[in-house]
């Protein structure tokens, strides 16, 4: 589970039947701080959110998990809408 | 299981209802050492961690999800241990 900053929306006509009727957001995953913590990915969206949001995801196997439909081929969710991240503070 | 370091915590409002009531905390993979390796990432909370705690924690979702009793959580990342000490040879 991780952070990422939702940087657009994806649209694809034509997709795996499994896929039909999910938003799908192009994502930059993030550490704590901001920065990359990888190259974007596309991740459903199980919560409409919207680019500019700070979102908390979950990857792998769990990611189709977060839809009712039983077989969803992700790799990647967007389950939570971050209102704030409280970092301790560095002595 | 991984140890890594609590350094904040995270608020969100709107959510994937099975995350309702649950604590999210960051957590940043340390060595034993207390140094930072890699990427941190988000945890929930099951054993009352705060910021500053070192911890143990499992990233794979058949355990997370055996923790909690429920079968369809999207979960994977869970903080399972408050560590005290560490010794190494």
């Amino acid at each position: 589970m991780y952070l990422g900053k939702v940087i657009g929306t994806v649209v694809a006509s034509r997709k795996s039947p499994g896929l039909e009727g999910l938003r799908l957001m192009a994502v930059m995953p993030i550490n704590h701080d901001g920065t990359p913590r990888s190259t974007m990915i596309v991740a459903a969206d199980a919560v409409n959110s919207g680019p500019g949001d700070i979102v908390h995801l979950v990857g792998s196997r769990e990611a189709s998990l977060a839809f009712e439909n039983q077989f969803v081929p992700l790799d990647a969710a967007i389950v939570g809408v971050v209102d704030s991240i409280d970092l301790e503070e560095l002595p | 299981m991984i140890l890594g370091r609590v350094i904040g915590t995270v608020v969100s409002t709107v959510k994937h209802p099975e995350y309702k009531g649950l604590k999210l905390l960051v957590v940043q993979p340390v060595g034993t050492d207390g140094a930072a390796h890699g990427d941190s990432f988000i945890a929930v909370d099951d054993v009352q961690a705060g910021v500053g705690d070192t911890i143990l924690a499992i990233r794979e979702g058949n355990g997370a999800r055996q923790i909690f009793g429920r079968k369809d959580f999207p979960i994977r990342a869970v903080i399972v241990g408050i560590v005290d000490q560490i010794d190494v040879m």
